[in-house]
């Protein structure tokens, strides 16, 4: 490979860090990413100029095929199926991934691999195979193809352990013996089968989990490449992304309190059902326009949005109701907690979506210990995230996850769709104290009726 | 491959590992989702990767195979960089046109 080509691609890694590094803040977000666009058509730019390539038709018809279809989904996605992009985006990079790596090995005689190339390359397709199916069965889910409680069946575990080990007996025999041509299609195809395996039992409330561990893995197949074809731009792309996929998985675990086994492997919110009993007292029903005249009369308003506010695109009638409310005088805050939603960060895109300033998103420790100060706390379509039986119940199958306190605010409405449990399953003692109401229906629809009512209190 | 190529991209990696836990600990969880589809649409580089395989005319099979990674490559490419600037663009500090003494104020105070 000559030196102009090594220098862009020299180019392209200073460029991608330093638009990482903007992301630290959204003053200087956008300008990041200009500066890893560009990198990204230095390396473009500088690949086209490499002395293998003999034609371009099939480089232009990729690249022009791509861009339509890339350009179409980011202009017309809706910002609440943000994690269903996401889902694909990753099932493409990793294909892309496995793919070169099947090409790789099919063009090379096995023996002139070798050790070091042959484990790249078996890598890359391993984990290319897992996340372009993982990922395909997590967009299925999150667009509700088929239903997002965990598919579980008696032996589930121990098959797909099975499984992964002789996936990862077949990989160890490929590093011995790089020429068993129809072992390494057979991991290939076994790693496919596994990645639908992984995520069938995993139910949708763990998605910012399954979401970042896939971008992890995306990742790291990316890297493998940059290993098999011994590219530096590449090995550094990819180590970048997947070491985001790994911080957002263990944020989101931490987030939860609970293990990234527990979470792959505990098939949640199937078994705790039954474990738990019904909970004492009775739910109290609320009138919008009682709520109307708190809210209205209040000092400081928190909202709680989750997965419920996604669904129901309620984003723009709550900043309605908080417009309605800040020309009162009463201050409003949001509180996000870090798997509020499908994926991480989704209820702070979709608030910023509906005009929102950040500076009024507050994260689980800033936003805390605001609550006993806080005259109404709103909560939209969350369950679990504020399920005090998380702190206060050791036996709760939710015990130590971190939970926004909003038991602790002077009141509590809870926006909800019917009197059912939660997604989990998991009986929510909030709903039960005396200083909670709740309103049921559709979360847009009694937040437009609550604007109307807060205008004429 | 020369064991000195082995090392030096055994380096890169760990290094690259170092500095992405760096600065990606930085990103506050307001922009997460921006984060997760920008290192999507950067990791689209195996794209240069794809390039190659689907121009070089090492044999029809792995033509195919490449054009459909540069394929599926450009939309993460393209599709990543679009759709997280549309979502930055979203992220305000304040509403532009908008006469509320109390924000204002407020704002000052944190500053």
């Amino acid at each position: 490979m000559g030196l102009p080509i090594e220098l862009t691609y020299l180019a392209a890694s200073i460029l991608f860090i330093l638009g990482l590094k903007g992301l630290s803040h959204p003053e200087t977000a956008r300008r990041g990413m200009i500066f890893a666009e560009i990198g990204m058509f230095l390396a473009i730019v500088g690949t086209l100029l490499h002395r293998e390539i003999v034609s371009y038709q099939w480089i232009i018809a990729g690249l022009i095929i791509g861009s339509l279809i890339g350009g179409a989904i980011s202009i017309w996605v809706p910002m609440t199926a943000m994690p269903q992009r996401t889902a694909l985006s990753h099932a493409f990079g990793a294909l892309a991934a496995s793919l070169v790596g099947v090409s790789e090995y099919y063009r090379h005689n096995a023996v002139e691999l070798g050790t070091f190339k042959m484990t790249a390359l078996s890598l890359e397709v391993l984990l290319g195979g897992i996340t372009v199916t993982g990922s395909l069965m997590a967009f299925i889910k999150l667009q509700d193809w088929v239903r997002g409680t965990p598919i579980t069946y008696r032996g589930q575990n121990i098959f797909n352990m099975s499984l992964l080990a002789i996936t990862i007996g077949i990989f160890g025999y490929l590093i011995f013996d790089p020429s068993a041509h129809s072992l390494f299609y057979a991991m290939a195809g076994l790693a496919f089968v596994f990645g639908v395996l992984l995520v069938l039992p995993i139910g949708a409330a763990d998605m910012p989990v399954v979401m970042s561990l896939m971008n992890s893995y995306a990742g790291l197949a990316a890297a493998a490449t940059g290993f098999a074809i011994s590219n530096n731009v590449l090995i550094i792309a990819g180590t970048l992304d997947g070491f985001s996929g790994f911080i957002l998985s263990i944020l989101m675990c931490r987030a939860m309190n609970r293990s990234i086994t527990n979470v792959l492997f505990g098939a949640f919110g199937a078994e705790v059902a039954a474990a738990e009993g019904g909970s004492a007292g009775e739910m109290r029903e609320v009138k919008g326009e009682d709520i109307a005249v708190q809210l209205a009369y209040a000092g400081q308003v928190i909202f709680v949005p989750g997965y419920g506010m996604a669904t129901a695109q309620a984003q723009h009638s709550v900043r309605e109701l908080a417009n309605m409310l800040e020309a009162r005088g009463v201050t409003v805050k949001y509180a996000i907690h870090p798997v509020a939603g499908r994926m991480p960060g989704h209820m702070n895109v979709l608030l910023a979506e509906a005009n929102v300033p950040y500076s009024s998103l507050y994260d689980l420790e800033q936003i805390n210990a605001e609550f006993p100060t806080t005259d109404v706390a709103v909560v939209i379509g969350a369950n679990d995230v504020v399920n005090p039986d998380a702190r206060d119940n050791p036996r709760s199958p939710i015990a130590g996850m971190p939970i926004l306190e909003v038991d602790k605010a002077r009141s509590v409405v809870v926006l909800k769709r019917g009197k059912g449990k939660g997604f989990a399953g998991i009986e929510n003692p909030l709903f039960f104290k005396p200083n909670c109401g709740m309103l049921y229906g559709d979360a847009k629809a009694s937040l437009i009726k609550l604007a109307g009512a807060v205008q004429n209190a | 491959m020369s064991t000195e190529v082995i090392i030096a991209g055994l380096y890169v990696f760990a290094l690259a590992a170092f500095l992405g836990y760096q600065v990606i600990s930085r990103v506050p969880p307001l922009l997460h989702t921006p984060l997760m589809s920008a290192t999507n649409a950067i990791s689209g580089i195996s794209l240069v990767g794809s390039l190659v395989t689907a121009g070089a005319h090492y044999n029809t099979v792995s033509t195919v195979l490449g054009f459909i990674a540069v394929t599926a490559s450009t939309i993460n490419v393209v599709g990543g960089f679009m759709i997280t600037d549309r979502m930055l663009r979203m992220f305000k500090r304040q509403l532009p046109v908008k006469n509320d003494k109390k924000d204002s104020t407020e704002e000052q105070e944190r500053a």
